[in-house]
């Protein structure tokens, strides 16, 4: 092609090399600089657990755990998280085991139609590693990041709260 | 969001070199990247900082601490230092956002954010400080979220941030590193009104990056409050948001910083009243007097008249429970 060509005329942007140790794997990958962690991880990898709700940090509905803390996916250009450490929903179970969070929404029934239900599991099990909520206000306020339409609040907090003391043993925190 | 060049330097030198009128600095990225999907802000460069070594909190030799630029607004939040010191800041940091932008959120670009006035956010109105001389619908639209205090012809937008509220109240100063060295600029000074000008938020140019902020040793840990007002209980921008601070000299106030969030295009303080009240006996009379003083230019627009006596009740309250303590959220 000869550089009069109006292709040629367009800026190249280039791919970024990117490695990440995703749900316990190391991960080679390239992304273009604009890529989301969120669309890297829903368009690329089929891990289509963390939803788009508003894509605006507003809703939690993305939320995963970057190096063992809760952050929005949809506001996170995947090519910074290059050498970090991932997990997402798909990643907290140990094989079949259900990590602690998962086994108290089931069992308290902290959700209906569960579109919210990856990014609250996610953000619970990040408060947990944070250590800040030890009251039941507490558990409320560091959870208003993630919004649940169908309104599951009152079922959701009940199964943080009764979760939180097994996730607190070494080992089930996850997301390190 | 429009495609961009990227780059992630390693040295301060590198990133302020790297810098133009077309590129940002990027860190937690919470603001800008919504700003891109929004199509408001079209960088042709984004130049990642995080690489940078500005992570660090560190006490200064005349007692404050300086705090490094990358110093994330929940780890700055749970900071034992500052928890202990500078609760006010503490509580300020914890009242904004959610747990998942303020891990994400770094120091120096909550400085940095951007209003969320909705004509701001909406590319397809017109809007000063987006796009100069375009015009202002907020100021005869849906202004109920708008400034009372310092707004121009131009701009009623209001600044966003809680953080920048106790910052100012504690006299922080902010370090900046550009191409041609490095300077300080004093807290009060960092923010700008909109005047002719509301394009421009604060007073730092285009190669110039946020590398640190200082805060003095007074930390007013023993009589300070944050209290914010909001549409709902967390997770909402300030309506009116007050940071008080009070040293007491035995029964009177030997020294007092009083700052308003919400109500303006930068953390509104008024040093008059806070030197009227020195020398006071804390009382309902006297925070309502300081109260009316602020708030006697105020200049409210259509819908936000309820902004003028929500903030003077707002301030009785924080002064009440920064005289008494400051513990009670």
């Amino acid at each position: 092609m000869s550089a009069t060509t109006p292709e040629a005329a367009q800026p190249t942007f280039a791919r970024h090399p990117l490695r990440l140790t995703l749900n316990g794997q190391d991960r080679q990958l390239e992304v273009l600089p604009w890529t989301t962690l969120l669309d890297l991880l829903r368009e690329q990898l089929d891990l289509i657990g963390a939803k788009k709700g508003c894509d605006h940090g507003q809703c939690g509905a993305c939320t995963v755990l970057l190096n063992g803390k809760r952050v929005n996916a949809c506001l996170t250009l995947a090519v910074m998280c290059d050498g970090s450490e991932l997990t997402t929903i798909e990643g907290l179970a140990s094989g079949d085991e259900l990590h602690p969070m998962q086994h108290a929404f089931i069992k308290h029934d902290a959700f209906q139609c569960g579109y919210c239900t990856p990014g609250q599991i996610c953000s619970a099990v990040g408060l947990v590693n944070e250590d800040r909520a030890h009251t039941t206000d507490e558990i409320r306020e560091l959870m208003s990041g993630n919004l649940c339409r169908c309104g599951a609040y009152s079922n959701i907090r009940d199964a943080i709260e009764e979760a939180l003391p097994a996730c607190r043993q070494p080992g089930q925190g996850g997301g390190r | 969001m429009n495609p961009f060049q990227y780059s992630k330097p390693d040295s301060v030198q590198d990133a302020v070199h790297l810098a133009g009128p077309a590129s940002r600095f990027i860190a937690g990225g919470t603001n800008l990247l919504d700003l891109m999907k929004e199509n408001v802000t079209r960088p042709e460069h984004l130049i990642d900082i995080t690489g940078l070594p500005l992570r660090e909190v560190t006490e200064t030799a005349d007692g404050g601490l300086l705090i490094g630029a990358l110093v994330s607004n929940a780890d700055l939040a749970w900071h034992p230092l500052i928890e202990q010191r500078y609760p006010l800041l503490s509580q300020a940091i914890l009242a904004g956002a959610s747990p998942q932008l303020r891990n994400m959120a770094s120091t120096g670009g909550n400085l940095l954010q951007r209003t969320r006035c909705y004509y701001f956010y909406d590319a397809s109105v017109p809007c000063n400080k987006r796009e100069p001389g375009s015009g202002c619908p907020a100021r005869e639209g849906l202004n109920r979220i708008h400034a009372i205090l310092g707004a121009s012809a131009q701009c009623v937008a209001t600044h966003p941030s809680d953080m920048c509220v106790a910052l100012a109240a504690l006299e922080a100063v902010v370090h900046v590193q550009g191409r041609d060295g490095a300077r300080t600029i004093e807290f009060a000074d960092f923010h700008r009104l909109p005047g002719e000008t509301p394009d421009r938020d604060n007073q730092l140019d285009d190669d110039e990056l946020i590398t640190a902020v200082e805060l003095p040793a007074a930390g007013f840990a023993n009589h300070s409050h944050y209290l914010k007002v909001r549409d709902r209980a967390s997770f909402a921008f300030a309506l009116v948001s007050v940071a008080a601070a009070l040293d007491m000299n035995g029964p009177v106030i030997g020294r007092a910083r009083l700052v308003l969030g919400g109500v303006a295009h930068k953390p509104w303080r008024d040093q008059g009243v806070e030197e009227w009240l020195v020398g006071k006996v804390p009382s309902r009379e006297t925070f309502s007097a300081a109260a009316d003083a602020l708030l006697q230019d105020a200049k409210p627009l259509e819908h936000n008249a309820f902004k003028v006596k929500l903030a003077q009740r707002a301030i009785v309250r924080a002064l009440g429970d920064a005289a008494q303590g400051g513990q009670t959220r």
